[in-house]
């Protein structure tokens, strides 16, 4: 830490409420952003001292990252400069829930786990199956841009998310939504700040809409020998009147990767047993409604896997073993974490296409990771997403050849097919080497606007997003 | 208007796509809403390259430019509110690509909402967005306002279809925001520009999400003989997470209104009426229906009708849609609202809303999307007696900030436009709307396109009430 950020440090201690505030080097290890560590982290407790710590360090040229639990926080570049680390986690109230409207209104710090337990004893929940659901905030969750399976059905947080509040670079609470399900009134500002890594303003509050709870569920698992056979089933289901509240397509060693001792420490970590298949792919899939819906789902589906190459159709569970569903749903939502866990260089892309080129995709990533001799994973939604963990043997100099060998060709492959490809995790010191963001976009200038509205001074995680803004 | 100007245009667009006189243009000085504004000229762009060039020639006489599809909004958002020039989408209407196995189309942005739906229905497809003025509004038009319509309570309003799309900037500069796959990297500047209400740039191109059409839909009339019942039903119906495709409710005053000019087989002799769309499975359909019908009888309605056939059901609907035209027939003008309150607060806010028409001496009718609790109670008027406009306009704003105070906002999907824009300080702080704007100067600097929209003038309320209307003595009349 330079001398000028110390003195500003002591400074700083003056705004924020005793005992708000560490700059004990021991603590603030555990905010470290790939390699880089704040001289200070904060943890206010109410908007308004976000808006006056904000302010100082804008009056000190100080930089800024907001965090939650910080499951999530390795996303993106590695910050330009980081000064102070805003800890959201002392914001955690529920500032009001109406089941009755099917509206919420949450502080950043709470726990989505435990916000899912408030809202399942009114028979509702968040359908945001997001990674790291037992550790993760709803301000990180919905801050990093993370999406789950659930999307299937319930689209992505930009789908569900009515209003948030925030403090911009410049100091200024600002606003945009509401609480209703239903509403016009001014710029959509919220959707910008969903997965704007902390770079456009700090989030203080989040409005959503909540669902009721999809019951009772079953879910199925289909073995397939390629992943064009998984996908023809996706086709048919697609054109079909099914209506599945997800659609995931496992490769194979996926199998060994949930089964591994690795995964055992992510929950839930009871896998059904053959659930997956350990030589293809494996389609895993829910539904819900009542019993008739549900056997015409199971009928239809079997048959359309079957017609598709279907090696072996199975019921992963249903209303009577709902812990099985939850359970094998669960693990194909933590596949991110559990390929974390797995491999310290662990690699992850997620491109994203049109469900008609998802076969091309995965064939492509497929290719690039076995022509560097990488062992790979991946976990392809029915919408049209895919993630694709590339899991090396070490995390070395070596290793980061091959994975950048074989990310920028993932890359170039995508975007033929009209895609969109980013590198969220990789080892902190390989993010100089890989092209963490992907392919430069013709709309990035209007996105560096945006940012110089939000955060003029640049003071708002330097460096993390998009072009390094 | 300046005459280069006008000759330039000419030679842009040729003369028979721009035009000047007095009388063409009085016909583009109005939309759906009872505000004005007087163009200096219109023109209609075949293609984006003449979009561009309108662009720049509005940037070298710097003259305000106004985009607008056909004219169908609710809160003036397509009227050249300070002159200049209104750029009218109608002729690039084309649907350039059908994707089918994706589930996408491109569109320009006149092609009007249900020109695609029709389109794309032989493949089992549809745009999901209806609202009421399907037939005739624009998908430009409902990107800009962030359109819904009485069945986005299941499916969403147009911001959940809208993946990308290509825009001109006020700047002048031809640009490509988001795209055909989901989650295009970096701001998602798509949800930004989808709701801007035409401030932020030109759209000139459009790739949607195409849904399949339900397998089955139920459509229900459940008929009440108290208002506070049919209210009552819908907040607990959303209360059992119980979410039809639509629930529209329509009261007495409005049902005689529409039966008298449609003949859709609405009871007249009700208080109330819930128009409701239930789809899906067959199976699951089917159990919705019972479902409803028990929350329905439970709260005493007189009787749950299920349309027996598509011919029914179309006939319903078409009383549904065609219910502001219905009740032009009553009044020479009405004020609609477009608020929104918590659905728990439906039987309440319904209460006071005859109380506020008491008050003010009106019968106010209310024809709305129950199930999202977006209201549009609608206060006829006689323009000609200035004191009863004044009534009306006083008795809107108080059911809004009725709305708001109950935790609600001002628009659900009209859009703010000028009707609401010195409503803005009831949402939004002044430092709130700053920092919106800040984002507007962004992009549109020298605020030639669209201005005097959304954000409240410096003016005091009084003086803007003044402001000419249409329909208003010395006015044009549409009754």
């Amino acid at each position: 830490m330079n001398s000028p950020a110390r003195g500003a440090i002591s400074r700083l201690e003056g705004i924020v409420s005793g005992g708000a505030l560490t700059s004990d080097p021991e603590k603030l290890v555990g905010y470290t952003i790939d390699g880089l560590t704040p001289s200070a982290a904060v943890r206010p407790s109410s908007p308004e001292e976000i808006v006056e710590i904000v302010k100082f360090a804008g009056s000190e040229n100080l930089a800024i990252v907001a965090c939650g639990a910080r499951t999530k926080i390795g996303i993106g570049l590695a910050p330009r400069h980081y000064d102070i680390a805003i800890d959201a986690t002392r914001l955690n109230r529920v500032v009001a829930y109406d089941p009755g409207d099917l509206t919420l209104s949450v502080e950043p710090g709470v726990p989505i786990c435990n916000l899912q337990r408030s809202l399942n004893e009114h028979g509702q929940f968040l359908p945001h199956g997001a990674p790291f659901m037992t550790r993760a905030t709803v301000g990180g969750t919905f801050a990093s841009g993370v999406e789950g399976p659930l999307r299937q059905m319930y689209g992505t947080a930009r789908d569900f998310v009515l209003g948030m509040e925030f403090v911009t670079g410049d100091g200024v609470a600002g606003k945009s939504g509401g609480r209703v399900v239903k509403n016009v009134t001014g710029y959509d500002l919220h959707k910008l700040l969903i997965g704007s890594l902390g770079t456009l303003g700090i989030i203080t509050k989040i409005n959503l809409r909540t669902f009721p709870s999809p019951q009772p569920v079953r879910g199925f698992a289909a073995h397939f020998a390629h992943a064009a056979d998984a996908l023809a089933c996706r086709d048919s289901v697609a054109t079909s009147a099914l209506r599945p509240i997800t659609f995931d397509i496992l490769s194979s060693h996926v199998a060994d990767l949930f089964s591994g001792d690795a995964a055992r420490r992510i929950e839930p970590n009871e896998l059904p047993d053959g659930l997956l298949s350990r030589n293809g792919w494996t389609l895993a899939t829910g539904f819900s409604g009542n019993d008739d819906v549900l056997d015409r789902c199971e009928n239809e589906l079997r048959a359309m896997a079957e017609s598709a190459g279907g090696t072996h159709f199975a019921r992963i569970g249903d209303d009577k073993t709902p812990s099985a569903v939850a359970a094998a749903f669960g693990r194909v939502r933590e596949f991110v974490p559990i390929a974390l866990e797995s491999s310290a260089a662990c690699t992850i892309m997620k491109l994203s296409v049109l469900p008609e080129h998802l076969e091309h995709a995965i064939a492509a990533a497929m290719h690039a990771a076995d022509d560097h001799s990488l062992p790979w994973a991946a976990v392809a939604r029915g919408i049209g997403v895919i993630y694709v963990a590339l899991l090396p043997d070490a995390r070395d100099e070596k290793f980061m050849k091959c994975v950048a060998g074989a990310t920028n060709r993932i890359h170039e492959d995508c975007a033929r097919l009209g895609g969109n490809s980013t590198i969220p995790w990789c080892p902190g010191e390989w993010k100089s080497a890989l092209n963490v963001w992907g392919p430069e976009r013709p709309d990035l200038p209007l996105m560096r606007k945006i940012k110089s509205v939000f955060d003029p001074q640049g003071i708002l995680a330097p460096g993390r997003f998009v072009g390094g803004i | 208007m300046d005459a280069k100007l006008l000759g330039e245009l000419q030679k842009l667009l040729g003369s028979d796509n721009v035009l000047h006189k007095a009388e063409d243009l009085l016909l583009y000085e109005y939309d759906g809403s009872v505000e004005i504004g007087r163009p200096d000229c219109v023109v209609f762009p075949q293609n984006t390259e003449q979009v561009v060039g309108i662009v720049a020639l509005a940037n070298r006489f710097q003259t305000p430019l106004v985009g607008r599809g056909a004219g169908t909004g609710l809160s003036g958002g397509a009227l050249a509110r300070t002159g200049g020039i209104l750029t009218v989408f109608s002729r690039m209407n084309r649907i350039l690509q059908v994707d089918a196995k994706n589930q996408r189309a491109s569109v320009q942005p006149g092609v009007v909402n249900s020109d695609l739906s029709a389109a794309v229905a032989h493949l089992g497809l549809h745009f999901a967005p209806d609202p009421s003025s399907q037939k005739a509004c624009t998908i430009g038009g409902n990107v800009s306002e962030n359109s819904g319509g009485p069945h986005t309570l299941a499916y969403g309003v147009t911001t959940n279809h809208v993946l990308g799309m290509q825009v001109v900037l006020p700047t002048g500069e031809l640009v490509r925001i988001g795209g055909s796959a989901v989650d295009a990297t970096g701001y998602d500047l798509t949800g930004l520009f989808v709701g801007s209400e035409g401030t932020l740039g030109l759209v000139t191109e459009i790739t949607v999400k195409l849904t399949r059409l339900p397998e089955e839909t139920k459509t229900l009339l459940a008929i009440f003989d108290r208002v506070e019942d049919a209210t009552e039903t819908v907040a607990e119906l959303t209360a059992r997470g119980i979410t039809p495709a639509a629930c529209e409710m329509l009261d007495g005053w409005s049902l005689r209104a529409i039966e008298a000019y449609i003949h859709a087989g609405y009871p007249v002799d009700s208080a109330a009426v819930l128009l409701i769309d239930v789809d899906g499975l067959r199976e699951a359909a089917a159990a919705q229906v019972q479902k409803v019908g028990e929350v329905c009888r439970a709260h005493n309605a007189r009787e749950v009708r299920a349309a027996k056939d598509s011919k029914e059901r179309d006939l319903l609907w078409k009383g549904r849609k065609n219910a502001f035209a219905a009740v032009g027939r009553l009044s020479p003008c009405y004020y609609v609202q477009d608020g929104v309150i918590p659905r728990t607060k439906l039987p309440a806010t319904l209460r006071r809303i005859e109380e506020i028409g008491k008050k003010y001496g009106f019968e106010i009718g209310n024809i709305f999307h129950a199930g999202d609790g977006n209201l549009h109670p609608i206060v006829p008027f006689d323009p000609r007696d200035k004191d009863q406009f004044r009534r009306a306009v006083a008795a809107s704003d108080e059911i809004i900030e009725y709305c708001v105070a109950a935790g609600g906002t001002i628009t659900g999907e009209h859009g703010v436009g000028m009707e609401k824009d010195r409503l803005m300080p009831l949402m939004f702080s002044e430092a709130e709307l700053e920092l919106m704007k800040r984002v507007r100067n962004a992009f549109n600097p020298a605020g030639l396109l669209n201005p005097e929209k959304i954000f409240p003038s410096k003016k005091g309320c009084g003086e803007i009430h003044s402001r000419p209307l249409r329909g208003a003595p010395s006015e044009v009349s549409v009754a």
